[in-house]
């Protein structure tokens, strides 16, 4: 059977579904009856909410247990002398955040208008508060420039160094804050000086930096064909996975310097590190067994096939497949370990909880709780809320987690 | 099996993939029962040193410390041991409660989250947003701080009509309690419960009979209901009598009283937790894929049969697994509930620690409790996922 | 005759209960083409697979190029030299450009330096005829394109042996030609091969002997004239009316 094509039929634009305002409204919000009623209820709700929260803010808060001790929060008791160190590594972020926004997003958004505005904000604050750190905030915008315009120039060239330098950057921080040697260039910093959100920070990139070795090994052995070390691996896991973390926080607390020999102790900043890192490790390990899990066996196959050595394999083959495929998870655990680390609080350690619960216990500020911990809930969550929003984007810009 | 190294000779056993295996093996072993033989030999001797070696004989002696609120006899002359029950019962009745509510809520959130009303769904995800992204325990320490401790005083009680009190000593409202009928209605109220399951299982074998299933538990809970009203009228003299709290002197008297931390903690864990709960019914039910709703409309299934006897079914499957890892993590995040000073088994467990400097047997035992938490809840899961993969093939 | 490069006696192969290779024998000379065909299931996957140990055989003998395979982990490693191998599912690594799919055995196993190993991977290339997509990552080709790669990716380890596990089943009929004429460029050039394949045409023309596989067991093998103008065993006829039907 044949038909002929008589005439090419016309190519037709689609009939317009205008958008209005009317219709918008109608189809999302007044749809039913019971949909009318449902927004006019939270519609109120939400008035009433912010209204509250408004005047709360504006009028009766007191806002000088803030204020007054916005160093306190940041970074505990770090020495004002060694302040550059920090504000180095802050630009080097802000200059990494460009990089990335360049090679791999290449647009400008509103978001990134709104990450430079925060510390235009933030500097036109401080001038007000009469503190020195105005200038710090406008350099960091103009490194986050930089990196942005180099970016977008040499989106190629850039982007491997690009990645090394976020993979550098947790190993840098840790370094850096904490120098070394008695004198010179960088002089050692004492843990019992961090504080702050430096310290939960830091803690939270001590547990995923050093925790991610540990993690790969123990996801690796508990894919081992080898029952001895399956058995260990998944022994330990499941037991770090089975207790919460303050219990392993007191451990290392109070545990931990009767493991060691008579004669060595260790600081508590640590000790509360080494409770995180084995917590983190066991998470870790799931995390990254997730990943291998994911890769096909004709990947194993086809690596034997070539004559690959075992460790050739994993090296090569397997494992950079399997952390590209679980790098959101990771992002996701690192908010999770950052928000954790406020457990070090209870231990005693003056992360950025530890050093509210110690400005709220000074009688000047007697009373001021909603203000501080609305102020510290804002940080956590403004940085949480950052970085899973960040590796959303980064995800879908790259494409990565898809095979 | 038979090897076959006939025409080379023997293989030299490090050589052999069998044996390379073995020897990988014997040496990790090695190496970690001599690293935590030298961990505990450290332990033992400095515990020795110290006077005091390793034993769980101190369990018998008196605790000599108050805890709060207890769900059993305790005084101070109770042992450590009953402390340490005191705790566990705690822990169990936060966890027990907050599981319930905060299913119901992050349930409510997750459905909100899917609505096709912009501002409900709107509402939904900035709940889910705000409380995913801020640490529990700062939640925890600020409730426990601005809210539960900043209510009024006893004298100036926030009242809720004559139903609830609320103050900074505690919340107090108004609760059942057996009357005269109630020994005639608990017998009515059994059998009332039996004819309700009877009518379930009837109505579900007519299902496998017809091949239609009924909402066979909804029709025996209606039963058990509608059995159970009607028996609140038989029985003679009312079966429960409403208790009333009541202000007497500086505090109040009667009804249920809930202490601030009791709450601090609940509602912490609550609100907490619904937000992931919230997350992981959202998951489930757009896990479903379009397929599957296109699929039951395509047969001439109505919007609700298509949600009751497609979507909700596969959704279920999905949603079980992680739900339940959240309930094992609002059991383990109950240890926060020493922020708040509401006395849990972490809690009861550090005060003996400050009071005997028993630290390591302590840990273990919490650490052994917590354990076999999870382990249940694996054994659970395991249990469950066998069987989903059973109705499955 | 010169002694065969793959000897294989009553080799047997169980999957727990199952007995998926019933004591094979065979024997392949240098630069034979042997073309392997049979029902699914019938073992012949799991043969080819035991020649370069990817399945390890339970009973019998395999003797590659005068290296036996036992449990000896240097031998294993001998042999994989050794022997190339193709797979239906291409298994091509995805996170690595073509040219560096090709270079990585090369580089890591061979020890060749990275310039050796892209000159002989680009020759190779242009061999499969797709040196223009060498910088590209496998996600970014067709199927045939990819087979191609997997095929030169083989070659780059100067194998002595090649083997073909169903190498165009998972491809779509345009492409199978492609990924054929290369195969036949490769078994004139004198390789030894390997395959396991339904493409009874290229068999017809390549092949130098059929073997025809059914429940772990040779049934038939021969010239591709004895087996296909004069099979012996009903089976054979069976299986070949069945696929040369259409």
């Amino acid at each position: 059977m044949t038909t002929t094509l008589t005439s090419q039929k016309e190519i037709l634009p689609p009939p317009t579904e205008r958008f209005t305002i009317l219709g918008w409204l109608k189809k999302n919000l007044f749809g039913t009856w019971f949909d009318a009623i449902l927004t006019v209820v939270s519609g109120l709700f939400i008035i009433y909410v912010l209204y509250m929260g408004f005047r709360w803010i504006l009028t009766t808060a007191q806002w000088a247990a803030v204020t007054d001790n916005l160093q306190l929060y940041m970074k505990g008791q770090y020495p004002a002398s060694e302040d550059w160190r920090l504000w180095l590594l802050m630009y080097l972020f802000a200059l990494i955040i460009g990089l990335m926004w360049g090679v791999f997003l290449r647009r400008a958004e509103a978001v990134g208008w709104i990450l430079l505005a925060v510390p235009v904000i933030l500097a036109l604050w401080m001038v007000k508060l009469e503190r020195a750190a105005w200038l710090n905030l406008l350099i960091m915008d103009a490194a986050a420039i930089v990196g942005y315009f180099l970016g977008r120039r040499y989106p190629q060239r850039l982007q491997r160094p690009t990645i090394i330098l976020i993979l550098l950057y947790m190993p840098l921080v840790i370094l850096i804050v904490r120098g070394f040697g008695e004198s010179g260039f960088l002089p050692l910093v004492t843990t019992n000086l961090w504080g702050g959100l430096l310290l939960s920070l830091l803690l939270a990139i001590f547990g995923i930096v050093f925790s991610f070795p540990v993690g790969v090994l123990l996801a690796l052995g508990r894919q081992s064909r080898m029952p001895a070390i399956k058995t260990l691996c998944v022994v330990y896991i499941e037991i770090i996975r089975g207790v919460p973390l303050i219990t392993l926080l007191f451990m290392g607390q109070l545990m931990l310097p009767f493991f060691l020999p008579a004669g060595i102790t260790i600081d508590r900043v640590i000790r509360a590190a080494v409770a995180i890192i084995m917590f983190a490790a066991a998470y870790m390990a799931e995390n990254v067994r997730g990943g291998l899990q994911s890769i096909p066996k004709g990947q194993y196959e086809a690596a034997d096939a070539i004559g690959l050595n075992g460790v050739q394999k994993m090296v090569f083959i397997i494992l950079p497949q399997a952390l590209r495929a679980v790098i959101p998870v990771l992002v996701g655990q690192f908010i999770g370990l950052f928000k954790d680390t406020s457990l070090v609080a209870l231990v005693g350690l003056l992360d950025l909880l530890g050093i509210a619960r110690g400005i709220l216990a000074n009688p000047n500020y007697i009373g001021r709780q909603l203000e501080v911990f609305a102020f510290i809930a804002l940080i956590y969550w403004v940085f949480s809320y950052a970085m899973s929003y960040g590796s959303e984007r980064l995800e879908t810009a790259l494409g990565v987690g898809e095979r | 099996m038979t090897t076959n190294t006939s025409e080379h000779g023997a293989v030299p056993f490090w050589r052999d993939e069998r044996y390379i295996q073995i020897i990988a093996q014997v040496i990790v072993v090695a190496a970690l029962v001599a690293l935590f033989y030298w961990l505990i030999h450290n332990l033992l001797t400095g515990l020795a040193a110290l006077g005091i070696p390793l034993s769980f004989r101190f369990l018998g002696i008196e605790a000599q410390f108050d805890i709060g609120e207890t769900l059993i006899e305790y005084s101070r002359n109770s042992t450590y041991a009953q402390a340490i029950l005191v705790g566990l019962l705690n822990t169990i009745k936060v966890s027990f409660i907050g599981i319930i509510f905060a299913t119901i809520v992050g349930v409510i959130v997750g459905i909100a989250r899917l609505s096709r009303n912009w501002l409900v769904s709107r509402i939904a995800a900035v709940y889910v947003q705000v409380l995913r992204n801020i640490p529990l325990l700062v939640f925890l320490i600020f409730l426990s701080t601005t809210v539960f401790h900043k209510l009024p005083r006893v004298q100036q009680a926030l009242a809720l009509g004559k139903m609830a009190f609320l103050t900074n000593r505690g919340i107090y409202t108004v609760w059942p309690v057996p009357a005269e009928g109630w020994n005639v209605y608990k017998w009515l109220l059994l059998g009332s419960f039996v004819i309700g399951v009877l009518v379930a299982i009837y109505f579900y074998r007519q299902g496998l009979r017809t091949g239609r299933m009924p909402l066979y538990w909804l029709w025996g809970f209606l039963t058990f209901l509608a059995l159970s009203i009607i028996a609140w009228f038989v029985a003679p003299g009312a079966p429960l009598a409403l208790d009333y709290p009541y202000l007497a002197g500086r505090n109040f008297k009667g009804g249920q009283s809930l202490t601030p931390e009791f709450m601090a903690i609940l509602s912490g864990l609550v609100i907490y937790t619904s937000a992931f709960i919230a997350e992981v019914v959202r998951a489930g039910i757009q896990a479903v894929s379009k397929g599957q709703r296109e699929a039951a409309t395509a047969v001439g299934l109505t919007s609700f049969q298509t949600m009751r006897l497609v979507i909700f079914p596969q959704a279920m499957r999905v949603i079980i697994p992680p739900l339940t890892s959240q309930y094992l993590n609002l059991t383990k995040n109950s240890s926060l509930a020493i922020a708040v000073g509401y006395p849990d088994l972490f809690a009861v467990g550090s005060t003996i620690i400050n009071q005997s400097g028993r630290a390591v047997e302590v840990i273990l035992i919490t650490m052994a409790v917590y354990l076999t938490f999870s382990l249940l809840t694996s054994l659970f899961m395991n249990w469950y996922n066998r069987h989903t993969r059973l109705v499955e093939r | 005759m010169s002694e065969p490069i793959i000897i294989c006696r009553d080799v047997h192969k169980w999957y727990g209960q199952f007995h998926a290779l019933r004591g094979i024998d065979m024997e392949v000379q240098k630069g034979e083409v042997v073309v392997i065909f049979g029902p699914s299931g019938s073992g012949k996957s799991t043969f080819i697979r035991c020649i370069n140990r990817l399945e390890e055989h339970q009973r019998g003998t395999i003797i590659v190029d005068g290296i036996e395979l036992s449990h000896d982990v240097r031998n294993i490693a001998a042999i994989r030299r050794e022997v190339g191998m193709v797979f239906q599912q291409f298994n091509l690594f995805p996170h690595l450009t073509v040219m560096q799919n090709i270079t990585l055995g090369p580089i890591y196993v061979r020890k060749w330096n990275k310039d050796k190993a892209e000159e002989i991977a680009m020759q190779l290339l242009e061999r499969v005829g797709i040196p223009e997509q060498a910088h590209k990552y496998p996600g970014q080709l067709s199927g045939g394109q990819q087979q191609r790669v997997a095929i030169a990716r083989a070659l780059a380890m100067q194998p002595k042996i090649m083997l073909f596990d169903e190498p165009t089943s998972a491809l779509d009929p345009e492409m199978i030609k492609e990924v054929l004429d290369v195969m036949e460029e490769l078994a004139e050039s004198g390789m030894t091969m390997m395959v396991v394949t339904h493409e009874m045409g290229f068999a017809r023309a390549v092949a130098d002997t059929m073997y025809f596989f059914d429940e772990g067991q040779v049934v038939e093998s021969g010239t591709p004239e004895q087996i296909f103008e004069h099979p012996q065993e009903d089976r054979t006829k069976l299986f070949l009316s069945q696929i040369l039907q259409h």
